[in-house]
């Protein structure tokens, strides 16, 4: 099975430590990832903002990036219900082959490779938000909680009110700063609940916005990536450089 | 062009080239016995009962032969004087059967008839309506009149404030889809499921506006 | 797209949604007394909903129904003409506000009254109906609890089933206390805040007028093409009151409010009260067909905008709607901003795809709503018609014109994310300059950091990691971001 790996713009540029764990994850189960080097973005902030033609040439883009391979892995959930859910009406002729192909990290675990143990450990208290393009657009379920469940050392914690949108929606922060920070406060307050030391999503942009208040508030609390989760063992946490530290930097 | 003729046109224009689409009907649609089709199983009754009783409803159970009787308690209890009875109303309801300790005559309310006609202000007067139904819904707790005998016009069970509501186990149905296929269309419906509420003040339910603030349900097996 | 009138002139209209939402976040008891009741009403509906095995089946069928009949709107509106008409009652057709609000003011003056009770109507709010007919010399009293506490504080509505929801139980008791006085029978001197108090006010305040008003104006929650009736849900009586005592009933009613059959209730009248108030059934609904018990009855179809929203491939899917306000229940954003923030009788998400369809979008207002949203997807989710908010609002947004320095910013980025290696460049320019950006951004930036921190810029994007080191499988890891 050739298997790609479409690392996201926003991962790509903010977040490489996402991309690294996500390798290291799947190399650590025999996946030999390529990394097609053509790839940009999905298009999800063009069209989301309303410049949809911008969205299209992106579109038909990653079909050509993405087309000959059996599987494309993607760390983000908005990302993967981008091309999922809005690549069939934006360019369907040249989507329709690629987008079946698209699996968010948890489902192509899960569904694909058949592992909800993977072999991880992380001994930290984690609380777990499930984001709304994950929830809602890819429907991934309790798939991320199955893999966290497995994580030794892990405790997890359940986050209240863990459906509710966390205020980011993209540029949506921008335009409707007050109302995106008043759903991040909420977030935040619910996250501070648990009194878990690390917040888990599945996609670093909602991670982001959350973890942006939580610094700002000085509370302490780690945002982690799924896959940086699920990449630890027992020798990343006696020597957290790799896939941590540019999280833990104050 | 007129408004009519420029709406039509303005439709026409809309939808011209777009798909139409077959409508699916995955859902659990009429299958339970209908009014008049047998008695309606326990279960049903005890749905409806129960359903009744969550939107606070008064409900009783009753052998058919019991109706009388506990109908005469029940406006005791709710020291009703004069009470509203429609046309076609069975009278067994209202008279116990003979041999039984009180007499008919004796009943310690009023019947006030709608023939002439009662005024609105008249039926702001009296204390309280009998009536039957058409139907009852077990899975919504719904009791349906269609104006038929022994229900009368819409206003009969709206003004007063007390309404006694008389189900037979044959007229209940188990969905709403059951419902829908027995009842007329042309006739004027009322579905009453529990006394008058609202939920405007803070999304908190409140029984008791402007409708009946006192529903009592007497279903008979 | 013309300017259609929806009900809601002030100050809410003079500025874009984003402000509007900001005045309403600043204030703590809107935020209290929405929080609670939209959190209230999400738990009823949620439970009653999950009491259903089939829900997708009768939500995927209401639907389909909806759209097989928005399909064939000509046809079943004609036929719908024909059984009322064939039961005694009139029809009138309104292409917009005025036409329907002279229609309406016509009929009243006609009885020779100069008093009409009203039905919560969300057509008659959107043609503004209430002050049409006080032009005309008609005072118009609204019936429905809520739309009671809306009309005696001079207040907008702020929520499609309770449209008082942005009042708390002692705002309520104030403004019965000030002011039911100058609209009839006052408010009893000892009156509480007890929601049980307030109802009873209600219900005394309005006792008298339903027993002697001789004229009746509603909606109705749909109408049946193949009987000719028509359908009201209701909860508190006043429905039937206004429907069963006067001797003139005049229905305003959307053409997109029509069903095919008598059977297509079976969906409906268990979809909409779930979704609505969160109940198995609500406690009335009436139907009635043309003239009923010797009643005269008009009814008035509206259109008022829906046909240029009809005229929309993607957009029209909004007309499924069933005014159940589920949406609004649910979406992080209404509850918020409150209803008000939309400047539209239609607020939340189903406001936010149909205001600025039946209005345009030539205002800054009607330009913001697309945007009054972060696609969260939970209205899509609840919807019982499964209308596709998110899908609409991100098409809206395609057609709205946009900000200047937006375009460029867009258009920039869009030709970075043309060519790979441009990306790689412009990912290389940023970890050079990562040491220099500050803390707090200028311009339309800092609107993210006066409330959240930027992540630190790495030193190395992922795809420069990825060719220094074969993907990780040489050369060795460099301290990234350790130092600072």
């Amino acid at each position: 099975m050739r298997v790609a790996l479409f690392i996201t713009c926003v991962n790509d540029t903010l977040f490489p430590g996402t991309g690294k764990a996500t390798v290291t994850l799947l190399r650590r189960l025999g996946v030999d990832v390529a990394f097609p080097r053509a790839q940009t973005c999905c298009g999800q902030m063009h069209v989301n903002t309303g410049y949809r033609e911008e969205g299209v040439r992106l579109a038909r883009h990653f079909a050509e990036v993405f087309g000959g391979y059996d599987a494309v892995v993607v760390p983000s959930g908005s990302c993967g219900a981008m091309v999922r859910e809005q690549y069939p009406r934006l360019a369907p002729a040249a989507t329709e082959e690629v987008v079946p192909k698209v699996y968010e990290l948890s489902e192509f675990l899960i569904d694909v490779l058949g592992v909800t143990d993977v072999g991880a450990y992380y001994p930290h208290r984690v609380t777990y938000h499930p984001t709304c393009h994950s929830l809602r657009g890819l429907h991934l379920g309790d798939r991320p909680l199955r893999l966290l469940r497995n994580v030794r050392g892990l405790e997890l914690v359940p986050l209240p009110g863990a459906e509710e949108c966390c205020g980011f929606g993209g540029t949506f922060a921008v335009k409707n700063p007050a109302i995106s920070a008043a759903m991040c406060a909420d977030k935040v307050g619910n996250v501070m609940a648990t009194g878990a030391q690390v917040l888990c999503a599945a996609d670093n942009s909602c991670l982001m916005h959350i973890g942006g208040t939580l610094t700002r508030q000085k509370t302490g609390v780690k945002i982690m990536h799924l896959a940086e989760i699920l990449a630890a063992t027992e020798a990343t946490e006696d020597a957290p450089a790799a896939a941590t530290i540019e999280r833990s930097a104050p | 062009m007129n408004a009519r003729d420029q709406i039509l046109a303005r439709i026409r224009g809309a939808v011209t080239g777009a798909p139409d689409v077959e409508v699916p009907r995955d859902y659990r649609g009429a299958t339970g016995p209908g009014p008049g089709a047998g008695t309606a199983e326990p279960r049903l009754i005890d749905l409806l009962a129960e359903r009744l009783r969550d939107y606070r409803a008064i409900v009783h159970v009753v052998p058919e032969a019991e109706i009388a009787s506990v109908v005469r308690e029940a406006l005791a209890r709710r020291a009703a004087a004069r009470l509203v009875v429609p046309d076609g109303l069975p009278s067994a309801w209202l008279r116990p059967p003979e041999g039984e300790a009180v007499p008919y005559e004796t009943v310690p309310y009023e019947t006030v008839r709608d023939d002439p006609e009662l005024s609105a202000g008249d039926l702001d007067r009296v204390d309280g309506v009998i009536t039957g139904c058409a139907a009852a819904i077990a899975e919504t707790g719904t009791i349906v009149l269609d104006a038929g005998p022994g229900q009368g016009r819409r206003a009969l069970t709206l003004l007063p404030d007390y309404h006694l509501c008389v189900v037979r186990a044959d007229q209940v149905v188990a969905g709403v889809p059951d419902a829908v296929a027995v009842l007329v269309a042309e006739r004027p419906l009322t579905w009453i499921s529990g006394p008058s509420a609202t939920s405007d003040i803070e999304l908190d339910r409140v029984e008791g506006v402007h409708g009946p603030r006192t529903l009592e349900v007497v279903i008979s097996t | 797209m013309s300017r259609t009138f929806l009900g809601m002139p002030g100050r809410a209209l003079e500025r874009g949604f984003p402000a509007n939402a900001a005045a309403a976040v600043r204030d703590s008891q809107l935020r209290f007394n929405l929080r609670k009741a939209t959190r209230t009403i999400r738990g009823k509906r949620a439970s009653v909903v999950a009491e259903l095995p089939d829900w997708e089946g009768l939500r995927q069928a209401g639907k389909s129904i909806k759209d097989h009949t928005l399909r064939n709107l000509d046809r079943y509106l004609l036929q719908l003409e024909g059984a009322v008409t064939a039961a005694g009652g009139h029809v009138h057709w309104a292409r917009d506000a005025d036409e329907a609000n002279r229609i309406v003011a016509g009929l009243v003056k006609a009885t020779g009254e100069t008093e009409v009770v009203k039905v919560k109507s969300m057509a008659t709010q959107e043609i503004g109906l209430n002050e049409a007919l006080a032009a005309e010399g008609v005072t118009a009293y609204e019936t429905d609890l809520a739309e009671l506490i809306v009309q005696l504080g001079d207040d907008w509505p702020s929520h499609i089933l309770v449209p008082a929801i942005h009042r708390n139980r002692a705002e309520i008791r104030e403004i019965f206390r000030k002011r039911m006085g100058e609209w009839g029978r006052p408010a009893p001197e000892d009156l509480t805040d007890d929601p049980r108090a307030l109802a009873e006010a209600a219900r005394l305040h309005l006792r008298e007028r339903f027993l002697s008003t001789k004229v009746a104006i509603s909606g109705a929650n749909f109408m049946i093409a193949e009987t000719g009736t028509l359908v009201v849900l209701e909860s508190e009586g006043n429905g039937r009151m206004c429907l069963t005592l006067p001797r003139t009933l005049i229905s305003v009613v959307g053409i997109e409010k029509i069903l095919p059959t008598w059977r297509d209730l079976e969906v409906f009248l268990q979809l909409l009260p779930r979704s609505s108030t969160g109940e198995r059934m609500n406690p009335y609904t009436s139907t009635w067909t043309g003239a009923t018990e010797g009643q005269e009855f008009h009814l008035v179809l509206l259109d008022n905008g829906r046909t240029d929203v009809l005229a929309d491939e993607v957009g029209r899917q909004a007309l499924r709607c069933i005014r159940c306000s589920a949406c609004l229940n649910v979406c992080p954003v209404y509850e918020r901003a409150g209803g008000h923030a939309y400047g539209s009788v239609y607020p939340g998400p189903i406001g936010a795809i149909l205001t600025p369809q039946l209005r345009g979008m030539g205002s800054e207002l009607d330009r913001s709503l697309p945007y009054a949203s972060s696609l969260c997807g939970a209205c899509y989710e609840v919807c019982p018609v499964a209308i596709d908010i998110p899908e609409v609002l991100v098409d809206l947004r395609a057609k709205a014109r946009h900000p200047r320095a937006e375009r460029l910013g867009m258009a920039a980025a869009g030709w970075i994310f043309n060519r790979p290696e441009r990306l790689a460049l412009a990912q290389r320019a940023g970890g050079r300059l990562r040491r220099f950006v500050p803390k707090r951004l200028p311009g339309p930036m800092s609107a993210w950091t006066d409330t959240r921190d930027i992540p630190d810029i790495p030193r190395e994007s992922f795809r420069d990691w990825w060719d220094r080191t074969g993907g990780g499988q040489t050369g060795t890891e460099p301290r990234d971001g350790a130092a600072r």
